[in-house]
């Protein structure tokens, strides 16, 4: 892998591309999105791959202030989900803790000149001086991309969303917060359907939140939504207008000799995306991602370790709050490999087929432009070799949570609190 | 790891072993030790869970994910200590305190020493600037208003400038959950008046800040006591707690002051509390006398 780019912004919480890998979108914390255009691949230079350049920008959220309970909803950015491309424009859905807004972003390039009634630079025209018509005609100009905001689903949900996601019939979508779970229709905002509620009746007996939910990239009536104590529910909406009985349920039973006072937190699921087949589902906990057969529910298909050697740190992470942290995980195009990110702005990519995995880091100060990716070791005995870095220098400040891989090349863009990396293969 | 303050509170408790060693019934000293070092961590991560648990956004609302998660670890411990014995022993030594009348100044500076400690390590592996990227993992140590209910169950912060250590490690906190949750589902309830409530009070007597703290261990024990109910409470009791306390808006521009100054332990916020309003500590007979009314409570709800 090797580093192409490094972009500035404010504090990034959500990276996707969209369904052709030509379009990136960033949200940060102040509520805007940023999104990069792959430039096209240049015929005198074919070996090197397109960059992502700024596309469009814009203010999606803006912070605002919940009257009844006094409190400030933030206009973090929390969630990106490109919709399928249905014409000329892109659409988006982009979703802070209470809102959703479907955004427009449409290219203009073209301009109407030769009005009949104003002049070029918007003057009326006076009425007595015009003495033939002419049609205007169209002229191209400088490319403007224009984002809009089409729709706003707003008024849904009591708590904090945490997911959002379009499903396969590319009509309706759904939105679920630490409680509920809502269904909508893209073009319906003042309705939604709430298809999941875990709310107790008497909030003292509340245990369990829903971290995750995603909809099956094929099957557009099955979804599911993870836990904070690890377990997995897979819905069929035929099955009931509200899926409170899940079809399956995944859950690893717990290993006792590993039990401590933090094996609940860690095993809270933090991200849950289906493979591109369908076939397979990954979760990601505090130390490591799990890979499930949709067909096997009592325990996953794979394990992959993301940072053990943090296991006896636990205590020190819970005083410091980052054993709350929630990261995400990302499948590559063939669902061949796996990435999630760790601390120190390190991430790990994960090969399914050859078990290998590789340990990365996303920093300008370590890598050149175009300069191999070298790995990287996290010492865990006493002796620590040449290179390796020791678990008590690791920078718990840099967290990678969001991470996002081309739908079909081997392009990853890579967030690093307030920096956007994006590394590419080479051609061969 | 853990903070050295520990051990100056287990013997300030001071009735750990007895029971300890009974129950367990460990013929070896390094046994015992270990034992002992066990209900030290858990000791401390108890403690650390229930500050985690008080402390909340001030302006944001908290992230219910990990309140409950930390709830869950606290009622874990809980349920351990339980079956132990500890616990019992906990609130037994407490209720002995009280009629000593013991809210000394050397317990509160073992809490001050425990939470500076906490604070401390928690400095090591992630140093400020936190809440810059607090926004995915909560902001740490960041003070917050504990929602007001409907109800009137505030002052919990309070609490730990009357009470001995233990209730103070307990029962704000553990009263934090409820409020934290329970203001997502204020939907329905007028909060208009909730909120006149809290800008209206702001002098307020100590008796009617202790009383209402009393009123809060009495709920906080209720929410925390699932497996074992507590007796229901003394209708007479509810009723000499009626009083809402609007001294709220007092502990939101305290809790404020003690954001910019991180390093503030519940001692400097018992020092601040004192300095806004009426000093509870001052006037001894009232902290005597609404010790009294605790320790009353506690028997009750321990159910001896």
């Amino acid at each position: 892998m090797y580093l192409t780019q490094v972009l500035d912004a404010d504090i990034i919480s959500t990276v996707e591309f969209n369904y052709s890998g030509e379009l990136l979108a960033t949200g940060d914390k102040g509520g805007r999105v940023v999104i990069f255009q792959r430039e096209q691949e240049s015929k005198n230079r074919p070996h090197s791959r397109g960059e992502y350049n700024v596309y469009s920008t814009f203010q999606s959220h803006e912070p605002e202030f919940d009257y009844l309970k006094s409190l400030e909803i933030e206009e973090k950015i929390n969630k990106i989900r490109w919709l399928p491309q249905q014409n000329a424009a892109h659409s988006l859905l982009s979703t802070n803790d209470k809102t959703i807004k479907l955004w427009k972003i449409s290219e203009r390039d073209k301009r109407a000149e030769g009005y009949n009634l104003k002049d070029e630079d918007g003057r009326l025209r006076d009425p007595f001086r015009i003495t033939s018509l002419r049609v205007p005609v169209l002229m191209p100009m400088d490319l403007m991309v224009e984002a809009s905001p089409r729709r706003i689903f707003a008024n849904a949900h009591t708590y904090h969303i945490n997911s959002i996601s379009v499903n396969s019939d590319h009509e309706t979508y759904l939105s679920a917060d630490d409680l509920r779970i809502n269904l909508w229709h893209l073009e319906i905002t003042d309705r939604s359907f709430n298809i999941v509620d875990i709310k107790p009746a008497n909030m003292e007996e509340l245990t369990e939140v829903i971290t995750a939910a995603e909809c099956h990239p094929h099957q557009c009536n099955v979804f599911v939504y993870s836990s904070s104590k690890g377990t997995i529910r897979l819905c069929d909406m035929r099955a009931a207008a509200l899926c409170d009985r899940q079809s399956k349920f995944f859950e690893e039973p717990e290993d006792p000799s590993s039990r401590s006072f933090f094996s609940e937190i860690i095993s809270s699921i933090s991200d849950v995306k289906f493979s591109h087949s369908g076939r397979y589902m990954m979760t990601r906990d505090y130390l490591s991602v799990k890979v499930w057969d949709l067909n096997m529910e009592n325990r996953p298909v794979e394990t992959y370790q993301v940072h053990e050697y943090l296991r006896s740190k636990l205590c020190s992470l819970y005083e410091n709050d980052c054993i709350f942290d929630k990261f995400e995980c990302c499948w590559n195009g063939s669902d061949s490999a796996i990435m999630t990110g760790s601390y120190n702005n390190f991430f790990r990519m994960f090969d399914r087929n050859t078990r290998r995995d590789i340990t990365l880091e996303a920093s300008r100060e370590n890598s050149k432009p175009r300069a191999v990716l070298k790995p990287r070791k996290v010492s865990t005995g006493g002796k620590r070799k040449k290179d390796e870095i020791s678990v008590d220098s690791l920078d718990f400040n840099k967290k990678i949570l969001h991470t996002a891989w081309h739908p079909k090349e081997n392009v990853i863009a890579v967030a690093a609190t307030n920096n956007l990396y994006i590394f590419q293969d080479k051609i061969n | 790891m853990f903070p050295k303050g520990t051990k100056r509170k287990f013997s300030d408790s001071g009735d750990e072993p007895p029971a300890g060693s009974d129950d367990v019934n460990q013929p070896s000293s390094a046994a015992v030790r270990m034992l002992s070092s066990y209900s030290l961590q858990r000791q401390s991560l108890l403690d650390m869970s229930l500050i985690k648990l008080q402390l909340c956004h001030m302006l944001v609302e908290p992230n219910l994910c990990r309140s409950v998660l930390i709830a869950n670890t606290v009622r874990q411990i809980q349920e351990e200590m339980t079956q132990d014995g500890t616990w019992q022993i906990m609130t037994q030594a407490l209720s002995a305190a009280n009629a000593a009348a013991q809210c000394s100044a050397d317990r509160l500076v073992a809490t001050e020493v425990l939470c500076r400690q906490t604070e401390a390590a928690q400095g090591e592996p992630a140093p400020k600037p936190f809440p810059a990227v607090g926004s995915e993992g909560c902001s740490a140590e960041e003070v917050v208003v504990v929602e007001e209910e409907d109800e009137g169950v505030e002052g919990g912060v309070i609490m730990s400038t009357v009470s001995p250590q233990a209730p103070t490690a307990y029962l704000p906190s553990t009263f934090g959950i409820d409020p934290c949750w329970e203001e997502e589902t204020g939907e329905e309830e007028d909060e208009d008046e909730d909120s006149e409530e809290c800008a209206s009070g702001s002098e307020e007597g100590d008796n009617d800040r202790l009383v209402e703290d009393s009123r809060t261990a009495e709920q906080v024990f209720g929410t925390f006591e699932i497996k074992n109910p507590a007796p229901s409470p003394d209708p007479a009791l509810e009723e000499l707690f009626s009083d809402v306390d609007a001294s709220y808006y007092d502990l939101d521009t305290v809790l404020t002051g003690m954001q910019s100054a991180p390093k503030m332990g519940p001692y400097d916020l018992l020092e601040s509390l004192s300095s806004h309003g009426p000093s509870p500590l001052s006037s001894s007979t009232s902290c005597r006398s609404d010790l009294n009314e605790l320790d009353h409570i506690m028997e009750i709800i321990v159910g001896s």
